[in-house]
C-alpha cells in the first residue's frame, strides 16, 4: 500500500515543485530524493511496516513477490533518474511535470504488481499508460515525437478496449471481478450453462491486450516507431520499467487462470514466443540506428520474458524478477550512454573506446548482459527462463528452448556490432559533455550487473526474507 | 586449494595488468604471473598433495550448482600444457610490439583463467561458464590486434562457437532436469536416466558444441581464417591449447554422459573426422601461407584424435592423451617459427621466401626438428602418440585406419614442401638480409625441441600421468 499512495503523493509534490522553484537542478534533486523515499517505504512495507492501513476489500493483495518486484523497479528508476536526470530536465520547458508523470507511471506499476481484481488491473493499466502517452510527446516541436505519441495513444486505447471486452466477458459468466474467485465460479458456470467458450474467449482478449503492452508479436507494431520517436530518455523508461510491469500483470492474471485456457494455451504461448523472438531478432539485425536496434531488441527480450508464462512455476517467477533486474539495469545503462552520443547510428560509436574508455567498457558490460554472456546478470535471466520451461514441460519444451538459444545467438550479431564500432573501428565518436559523477554511477551500475552475474542469489535471496 | 589458485592467479594478475602503463613492466609482470601458475602446476603434479587437488563450495544453492573443481590425470596433463604454453608464448613473442600492450597481456591472462577453469570444472554449469569465458577475451584479442580482415573473421569464429555452446547449454539444462538430485555434478548427470532417443538427441547438442571447437569437418570453416587473422601469440594459444578444450570435453563430458549414443554414432563421427583429415591435408598442400598451412595441418591432427576417442580402446586413448600434449608443444613451436619469419621479413608467403637456411641456420635446424615432429617421425614425441592412435583405430576398424593413414603421407608432403620452400633454394630479396634469431626465441625453441625429443624416447611419464582417466573411460562401457 505504501508504494501506491506514496508514489501518487510524490507525483503531486513534483507537480507543485515547479511552482516554487524554476531551478531545474533543484527539481531533479527533489525527484531523486522522492524516489529514495518511495524505495525505502516500499522496502519497509516488505518487512511489514505500513504507513497506511486501508481496507481494500480484497481488491488488492500484497505479497512479497509483488512488493519485491516494486523494489527492483524503484531501484531501477532511481538509477535511471541519477544517470539520466540531467537529460530529462533538458527535454522541454516543464521539467517538474516530467518527473510527476514518471511517478504516476510508478503508481500504475505498483497497482499492477498487487491487483487481485480485474477492475484494478484496468485501473493500473490506465494509470500506467496515460502519463506515458504524454511523455512520448514531450518533444513538442519534433514531428516524430508527435507521431509517436498519437500512435501510442491510439494503439493503447485500442488494446484497452480489448482488455475491457475480456473483463466484461469474464464478468458476464461469473458475476465477479475478483481473480481467485473467478477461477472457481468460472469453471462452475462453464460446466452448468454450456457457455464454455466465453471464459477462454475473455481470457484470450485479456491476453491480447496485455501482449500489446509488453509488445509481444504479432501485437508489437507500435513499438519501434514509438520507441524511436519519443525522446531517448523516456524510451529508456518505457522499454524497461513499463515493459516489466506488463509482465507482472500478465503473471498475476494468468497464474491461476492458465489451466482454463486448456490446450489452446499450449499452442498460443509457444507461438507468441517464437513470433516475438523471430520478429524482434531478425528486424534488429537490419537496423542502422542503435536506438531503433534497441527498440527491436526489446521486442526480442520480451520473447524471453514470455517464457515465464509458458512455464508458470517458482523458477519462472524468480526468473522474471532476475530478468527484470538484468534487462532493466542494462537497458537503462545503455540508453544513458546513447543519450550522450551525438550520432545515434552504429558509425556514431566508432572509436568510443579511445575517447571515453570508461563509457565504452561499461557499455560493453551492458551489451554482454543483454546478449546473455556468462558472468553478467543477463545470462542468469535467460538461464532461469529456459530452466523454468524445461522444468515445466520436460522434453516437450526442449525444442522451444533450442529455438530460443538460436535466437540468442542471432542477438549477439547486433549487440556486438556496437562493441565492434567502439573498439575495433577507428572514428571520432562525438559525445556531449560527460561529468565525472556520471562515469562513477555508470561504473557502479556495470559492477552491479557483473556481481549479479556471479551470484544471482544476491538478487533472489531477498525474496525469501 | 590448488585449483582455485590456478584460476585466481591469472584472473587477478590479468585484471591488475589493465592498470599498468609501461610496456617493459607489463611484459615482465605477465611473464612472472604465468611462471607462478606453472610453478603451482608443477608442485601439484610432482608432489600430488592429497586433499588439495579438489575444491568444492556452494555457489548457487537455489539451482543446485556448486563451485566444484577437481584435477584428474587428464586434467593434470592439460593444465601442465596450459601453464607451459603461456610463458613460452610470452617469451618467444616478447619482441612483438602491440598498441596498448597492457590490455593485450591482460586479455591473454584472462584467457588462461578461462582455459584453466574449463579443464578443472567438475560441475556442468561451471564448465559452461568457463567455456564461454575463455572465448570472450579471445574475441577481443583477435578483433583488436588481428590482421586486415580481423573483424569479420573473428566475428564468424565467435558466432560459430557461441551457437555451439548455446546448444550445449540447452543440453545441460535438460540433463539437469533429468538428474536425480537436481545438481549439475558430473556424477549426478552420468547417472541420469535417459531413454534411447533422449540420449541420441543430447549427444548431438553436446557434440556440435565440441565439434565446432575442435574443429571437425564440416564445422571447421571458421578455423583457418581465424588462425590466419589472429595475432600470432593468440594463434599459438588457440591452436596449442584452446582446440584441446574440444577434445577434452569429448573425453570428460560427452563419452561418459552418453555412452550408448557415443558407441552408436562412433562410425559416423569417425567418418566425419577422417574425411576432415584427408580434406584438410589436401588443402594444406596447396597453401601459399605459413599460417594457413599450419592451420589446416592442425585440423588434420585434431581429426585423428577425435576419431580415435570414438574407437574407445585403451591403447588409442593413451595415444590421444599423449598426442594432446605433444600437438600443443609441436604446433606452438611451428607458430614461433612463423612469427619469427613474419616479424623479420614482413611476409608469410612461400612464394616470397627461399634460402633462409643460409642466413638463419639455427632457426632452420630448430624448425626442421619441429616439422619432423609434425610429420610424426620416430624419435619425435608425435610418433609415439600417432602410433598408439593408429593402433587403436586399427583395432576398431581396419579400413578406417587405412584411410586415415593416408594423411600421414600427405602430412609429409606439405610439411617437407614448406621446409624446402622457406629454407632451401636460392635466397630471394626478402631473405637476403635476414639475421638469425634472437636468443630468447632460440632458447624457447631449444626448450621445445628438448621436450619433443625426450617425450619421443620416453613417453612413459605422460602415460602414467593420464592412466587413471583412460582406465576410468575404458571401464565405463
Amino acid at each position: 500500500m505504501n508504494a501506491i499512495i506514496i508514489s501518487a503523493l510524490c507525483g503531486v509534490v513534483m507537480m507543485f515543485s515547479g511552482i516554487f522553484t524554476h531551478n531545474k537542478t533543484t527539481i531533479k534533486n527533489i525527484a531523486i530524493a522522492a524516489m529514495l523515499v518511495l524505495l525505502v517505504a516500499n522496502i519497509l512495507n516488505t518487512y511489514g511496516i505500513y504507513s497506511f492501513r486501508i481496507d481494500v476489500n480484497n481488491m488488492l493483495r500484497f505479497q512479497v513477490f509483488g512488493l519485491y518486484f516494486n523494489s527492483i523497479v524503484f531501484l531501477a528508476t532511481l538509477i535511471y533518474l541519477i544517470l539520466s536526470g540531467d537529460d530529462i530536465i533538458n527535454v522541454g520547458i516543464n521539467p517538474a511535470e516530467y518527473f510527476a508523470l514518471i511517478f504516476f507511471v510508478l503508481c500504475g506499476v505498483s497497482i499492477l504488481s498487487c491487483f487481485n481484481n480485474t477492475l484494478m488491473l484496468f485501473l493500473g493499466i490506465e494509470i500506467l499508460s496515460i502519463p506515458l502517452y504524454i511523455l512520448t510527446g514531450t518533444d513538442k516541436r519534433n514531428l516524430k515525437s508527435n507521431e509517436a505519441s498519437l500512435k501510442y495513444f491510439l494503439m493503447g486505447c485500442f488494446s484497452t478496449g480489448i482488455l475491457l471486452m475480456g473483463i466484461t466477458l469474464l464478468y458476464g459468466v461469473t458475476g465477479d471481478f475478483s481473480i481467485d474467485q473467478l477461477a472457481v465460479k468460472g469453471s462452475l458456470a462453464a460446466g452448468m450453462t454450456n457457455s464454455g467458450i466465453i471464459v477462454p474467449l475473455g481470457l484470450i482478449f485479456i491476453f491480447i491486450a496485455l501482449s500489446f503492452k509488453v509488445s509481444a508479436a504479432p501485437f508489437h507494431f507500435w513499438t519501434p516507431d514509438v520507441y524511436d520517436g519519443s525522446p531517448s530518455v523516456f524510451t529508456s523508461f518505457m522499454a524497461t520499467i513499463v515493459k516489466a510491469a506488463g509482465f507482472i500483470a500478465f503473471i498475476r492474471v494468468f497464474e491461476t487462470r492458465m489451466p482454463e485456457l486448456g490446450a489452446s494455451a499450449r499452442i498460443i504461448i509457444p507461438l507468441v514466443i517464437i513470433c516475438t523472438l523471430l520478429v524482434g531478432n531478425i528486424t534488429a539485425v537490419f537496423q542502422q540506428s542503435v536506438k531503433r536496434m534497441l527498440a527491436y531488441s526489446s521486442i526480442a527480450q520480451a520473447g524471453f520474458m514470455l517464457f515465464a508464462l509458458y512455464s508458470f512455476n517458482d523458477i519462472a517467477k524468480e526468473g522474471i524478477l532476475l530478468y527484470t533486474f538484468a534487462y532493466s539495469f542494462a537497458t537503462i545503462g545503455i540508453f544513458a550512454v546513447l543519450i550522450k552520443m551525438k550520432d545515434y547510428t552504429f558509425e556514431g560509436f566508432n572509436g568510443l573506446s579511445k575517447k571515453e574508455p570508461v563509457l565504452a567498457a561499461a557499455t560493453t558490460v551492458f551489451l554482454l548482459s543483454l546478449a546473455g554472456i556468462p558472468l553478467t546478470a543477463g545470462f542468469f535471466g535467460k538461464y532461469y527462463m529456459l530452466l523454468s520451461a524445461i522444468k515445466a514441460n520436460g522434453q516437450y519444451a526442449l525444442w522451444l528452448v533450442i529455438i530460443a538459444v538460436l535466437f540468442a545467438a542471432v542477438s549477439v550479431y547486433y549487440y556486438f556490432r556496437v562493441i565492434q564500432s567502439m573498439y575495433f573501428k577507428d572514428g571520432d565518436a562525438e559525445t556531449t559533455e560527460i561529468k565525472p559523477a556520471f562515469k562513477i554511477s555508470i561504473i557502479i551500475l556495470a559492477a552491479l550487473i557483473i556481481l549479479a552475474g556471479i551470484f544471482p542469489s544476491l538478487v533472489l535471496n531477498w525474496l525469501y526474507f | 586449494m590448488i585449483p582455485v589458485l590456478l584460476i585466481l592467479i591469472p584472473l587477478l594478475s590479468g585484471l591488475f595488468l589493465f592498470f599498468l602503463k609501461e610496456e617493459k613492466a607489463v611484459k615482465n609482470f605477465a611473464l612472472i604471473a604465468a611462471l607462478i601458475s606453472l610453478a603451482v602446476v608443477v608442485y601439484a603434479i610432482a608432489l600430488n598433495p592429497s586433499g588439495q587437488l579438489t575444491y568444492d563450495t556452494a555457489w548457487l544453492p537455489a539451482i543446485g550448482s556448486r563451485f566444484s573443481l577437481g584435477i584428474d590425470g587428464m586434467g593434470k596433463m592439460l593444465i601442465l600444457l596450459t601453464a607451459i604454453s603461456f610463458p613460452v608464448v610470452f617469451i618467444s613473442t616478447s619482441g612483438n610490439t602491440y598498441k596498448n600492450t597492457a590490455a593485450f597481456y591482460a586479455l591473454m591472462l584472462l584467457t588462461q583463467c578461462g582455459l584453466m577453469g574449463v579443464f578443472l570444472a567438475t560441475d556442468a554449469l561451471l564448465f559452461y561458464f568457463f567455456w564461454e569465458l575463455a572465448l570472450v577475451p579471445v574475441y577481443f584479442l583477435c578483433s583488436i590486434w588481428g590482421g586486415e580482415k580481423r573483424i569479420a573473421v573473428t566475428f564468424k569464429f565467435f558466432i560459430y562457437t557461441f551457437v555451439g555452446s548455446l546448444l550445449m547449454l540447452a543440453g545441460i539444462l535438460f540433463l539437469h532436469y533429468k538428474s536425480e538430485d537436481g545438481s549439475f555434478a558430473i556424477k549426478a548427470l552420468t547417472s541420469a536416466h535417459l531413454d534411447n532417443f533422449e540420449q541420441k538427441f543430447l549427444f548431438w547438442l553436446f557434440f556440435i558444441a565440441f565439434a565446432i571447437k575442435m574443429p571437425i569437418f564440416p564445422l571447421h570453416t571458421w578455423q583457418p581464417d581465424a588462425y590466419e587473422q589472429a595475432p600470432t601469440a593468440v594463434t599459438m594459444i588457440l591452436s596449442g591449447v584452446m582446440v584441446k578444450m574440444g577434445i577434452f570435453a569429448v573425453i570428460r563430458w560427452l563419452v561418459p554422459l552418453f555412452p550408448q549414443a557415443a558407441a552408436g554414432y562412433a562410425n559416423l563421427v569417425m567418418l566425419l573426422s577422417i574425411t576432415g583429415m584427408i580434406y584438410a591435408s589436401l588443402i594444406a598442400i596447396k597453401q601459399d601461407d605459413i599460417k594457413r598451412l599450419i592451420a589446416y595441418s592442425s585440423i588434420a591432427h585434431i581429426g585423428l584424435m577425435c576419431a580415435t576417442i570414438f574407437a574407445h580402446n585403451q591403447i588409442g586413448l593413451e595415444g590421444v592423451m599423449i598426442q594432446m600434449f605433444n600437438h600443443g608443444i609441436n604446433v606452438i613451436g611451428l607458430w614461433i617459427v612463423a612469427n619469427v619469419i613474419e616479424q623479420q621479413l614482413q611476409t608469410r608467403k612461400f612464394s616470397e621466401l627461399g634460402g633462409l637456411a643460409q642466413t638463419s641456420p639455427v632457426l632452420a635446424i630448430l624448425l626442421v626438428v619441429m616439422a619432423l615432429a609434425n610429420v610424426a617421425l620416430p624419435l619425435t614425441n608425435a610418433f609415439v602418440g600417432e602410433f598408439l592412435m593408429f593402433n587403436g583405430l586399427f583395432q576398431f576398424n581396419v579400413w578406417m585406419a587405412a584411410v586415415a593413414g593416408i594423411s600421414i603421407i600427405l602430412a609429409a608432403v606439405y610439411t617437407l614442401n614448406m621446409i624446402q620452400k622457406i629454407f632451401y633454394g636460392k635466397t630471394v630479396a626478402a631473405t637476403e638480409h635476414a639475421v638469425d634469431i634472437s636468443s630468447s626465441v632460440k632458447w624457447t625453441l631449444i626448450f621445445l625441441v628438448i621436450v619433443v625429443l625426450i617425450l619421443g624416447v620416453y613417453p612413459q611419464p605422460l602415460i602414467n600421468l593420464t592412466k587413471d582417466t583412460v582406465n576410468a573411460i575404458v571401464a565405463n562401457r
